[in-house]
């Protein structure tokens, strides 16, 4: 199987859906000749041209719009160039996206996807780092996911293109140049189902997006010290296969959450209510733990940006501390 | 008249349906049979209407949420919107939305909207589509004054200028946003003189006749069906009633309420007919007494349709796959 980017396998995504159904198109600001602002449509102008509507910057109009195009039959695939300015289109996700088919009782549907960048580490500072897709979770009728792989967000992508639901998926910008091994052609990756992406036996840690790689790199690093760590990549906020985490949760009885987004209010507070509310809670035997983002805005200073949210180092620790090691 | 004598009665009585399923969806609010709010389109039924009757059965609209109008316009079964707002099983959106989102999909209705300039974007995406499929639809935008001072009118109609979408902006200028006088709140005098920022035409009409909206509306749709682009149209008109429910209307007078009810949309558009030989009185009665009938079985339907199940509560949250 070849290696590659992950915004390799994304592209290829993107092309792939193009060429399958003639519905497929993308909308965006700068995705043309330009090629997004982080890349992900470039070199796909010539050929696609037809495909990638250029947008002025509008965010709301273009959700908006993106969710008039779904109503009437098309698959419309709205980039956002940072999550943050997701913001700017609140509405037509929340007010109109999520709600139309019920406020129909069931009349219309909204098969669109918004695709957007998110996260520090980059040193864009706080209207450019944020991760916020716990915000997203939060409001029935949206569907969430966030691949941390090259092999999952070519597969997610093109699930999320194909369900008639409309669709958040979260690309962190670091994940971008990251490889991994990627199968030519079609496949997809189910929206709502984990993945066991490290298997151990002595502590779960339930990770998303950019905390995937941090949490299997300090897995790595914790096998020397005699920790055998399993590390769930939960891929889905909304719908969160709660079932994979409780089987895991039951088999190692220690759970980390690492989540990128601030731990206030995150995706991890839900993560840790559903393992407590479940069977799994008799077989904890040791409070659950989670790491999160610092409760403040992304800072500029790469010291200061660094320590906002979870890194390596710091889920090392964590798990040390869970056994009773400095 | 140029239009056919079946076509200006079938708008006779769009017209006439308007009011009457108003007057009586205030009768059963009166009664407590209405749970929710609504908001009446009396002394508007022109704008639905003389828009409506330019569109073809395929091209689409959205809607507001003052939206009673342009649902019957545009086709819709009266049981299925009054079983609605009665909140019942049978009704369009099967009893979870209520007076401010019906949608009839089966008659290009994208859906009415509780949210002021909801449809904006709604229909130039709906247009971007029929301009990518080359379907030779037109979307029609129905919005209010209050809708034209939103962010998403500048970015939307700035989109389909650039794009020439097949998309017709019809502005209801009823002269109130809730209690906004729309001269205290606009800074232009005319919101179609908003047209020229977004290199399209701008048309005002007289909202309360009904063939000249038409004649504006079936310009511009022929222009979008054409490929020349979008239309901005501002109707002048007035309702009636207050804003919503619950309104009791301190903010305008009752002369000035009287001096619009002279202008009658229905009144001088039966008046024209009788004038110029188009129809009888007896023709005209008939159609009233029609529509009597029709509002009474619609509410017949309604009150026997059964309600939604609580079990079905979370029914419809999301697209089941294959359906």
């Amino acid at each position: 199987m070849a290696e590659k980017l992950y915004i390799e396998a994304l592209a290829e995504a993107i092309k792939e859906e193009f060429e399958r159904d003639p519905n497929v198109f993308m909308m965006g600001e700068d995705i043309g000749i330009y090629g997004g602002a982080f890349g992900v449509t470039k070199g796909m102008y010539p050929k696609y041209k037809d495909k990638l509507i250029e947008t002025p910057i509008s965010e709301a109009s273009i959700v908006g719009a993106g969710v008039g195009a779904a109503l009437v039959g098309m698959r419309p695939i709205v980039e956002i160039m940072f999550s943050d300015f997701m913001m700017d289109a609140m509405e037509w996700i929340v007010n109109q996206a999520a709600k139309l088919r019920y406020m129909t009782g069931g009349q219309l549907k909204v098969p669109l996807v918004i695709r957007s960048p998110m996260g520090s580490g980059t040193g864009a500072a706080a209207q450019h780092s944020q991760s916020l897709p716990a915000m997203f979770a939060h409001i029935p009728g949206l569907k969430v996911v966030m691949p941390a792989t090259p092999y999952d967000v070519k597969g997610l992508f093109k699930a999320a293109v194909r369900d008639d639901n409309p669709v958040i998926f979260f690309e962190h910008k670091l994940l971008y140049w990251t490889k991994g091994e990627v199968p030519e052609g079609d496949y997809i990756v189910p929206i709502g189902k984990a993945d066991v992406k490290r298997e151990g036996k002595d502590i779960t840690i339930i990770a998303g997006s950019i905390t995937v790689i941090r949490s299997l790199e300090a897995a790595e690093k914790l096998k020397g010290e005699g920790i055998d760590v399993e590390v769930i990549d939960i891929r889905s906020l909304s719908p969160l296969d709660t079932e994979t985490i409780v089987n895991s949760v039951i088999k190692t009885g220690k759970v980390l959450i690492v989540e990128d987004d601030n731990k206030s209010y995150g995706w991890g507070a839900e993560v840790l209510s559903r393992i407590v509310e479940s069977d799994a809670f008799d077989y904890l035997d040791y409070p659950i733990q989670r790491l999160g983002g610092k409760d403040v805005p992304i800072p500029y200073n790469p010291k200061l940006e660094g320590a906002a949210v979870p890194q390596v180092e710091d889920i090392i620790e964590t798990v040390k501390a869970i056994f009773g090691k400095e | 008249m140029e239009l056919s004598k079946e076509k200006l009665l079938w708008m006779y009585k769009k017209m006439v349906q308007i009011r009457q399923f108003e007057l009586k969806t205030d009768e059963l609010y009166k009664k407590n049979m209405i749970w929710g709010t609504y908001h009446l389109y009396v002394g508007e039924e022109a704008t639905a209407v003389g828009a409506c009757a330019a569109l073809e059965p395929t091209d689409y609209i959205t809607s507001t949420h003052r939206g009673h109008g342009h649902t019957i316009a545009k086709g819709a079964d009266l049981k299925r919107m009054m079983a609605e707002l009665l909140g019942k099983e049978t009704g369009y959106c099967k009893g979870r939305g209520g007076s401010m989102h019906i949608a009839d999909i089966s008659t290009g209705h994208l859906g009415a909207n509780g949210i002021v300039a909801g449809g904006i974007p709604i229909a130039t995406g709906a247009a971007l589509a029929s301009k990518l499929r080359e379907d030779g639809k037109v979307t029609l935008c129905f919005f209010g004054d209050g809708a034209a001072n939103t962010g998403t009118f500048n970015e939307s109609l700035n989109m389909a200028g650039i794009w020439k979408l097949p998309v017709v902006y019809f502005c209801e200028n009823n002269q109130y946003a809730m209690s906004a006088p729309v001269n205290k709140f606009t800074a232009v005098k005319n919101i179609a003189d908003r047209a020229a920022s977004y290199n399209m035409p701008g048309v005002i009409v007289d909202g309360n006749d009904v063939l000249e909206v038409y004649k504006a509306v079936k310009e511009a749709v022929d222009r979008a069906r054409k490929g020349e682009g979008p239309t901005l149209i501002e109707a002048k008109t007035y309702r009636w009633f207050g804003h919503s429910k619950s309104d009791p209307r301190v903010y305008r007078t009752r002369e000035e309420e009287e001096e619009w009810k002279k202008k009658d949309p229905i009144k001088r558009f039966a008046e024209k007919l009788l004038s110029e030989g188009v129809a009888t009185e007896e023709e005209l009665k008939k159609i009233d007494e029609e529509v009597v009938k029709e509002i009474e079985e619609a509410y017949q339907f309604a009150v026997e349709s059964p309600e939604p199940k609580v079990e079905d509560l979370a029914k419809y949250v999301y697209a089941e796959e294959g359906e």
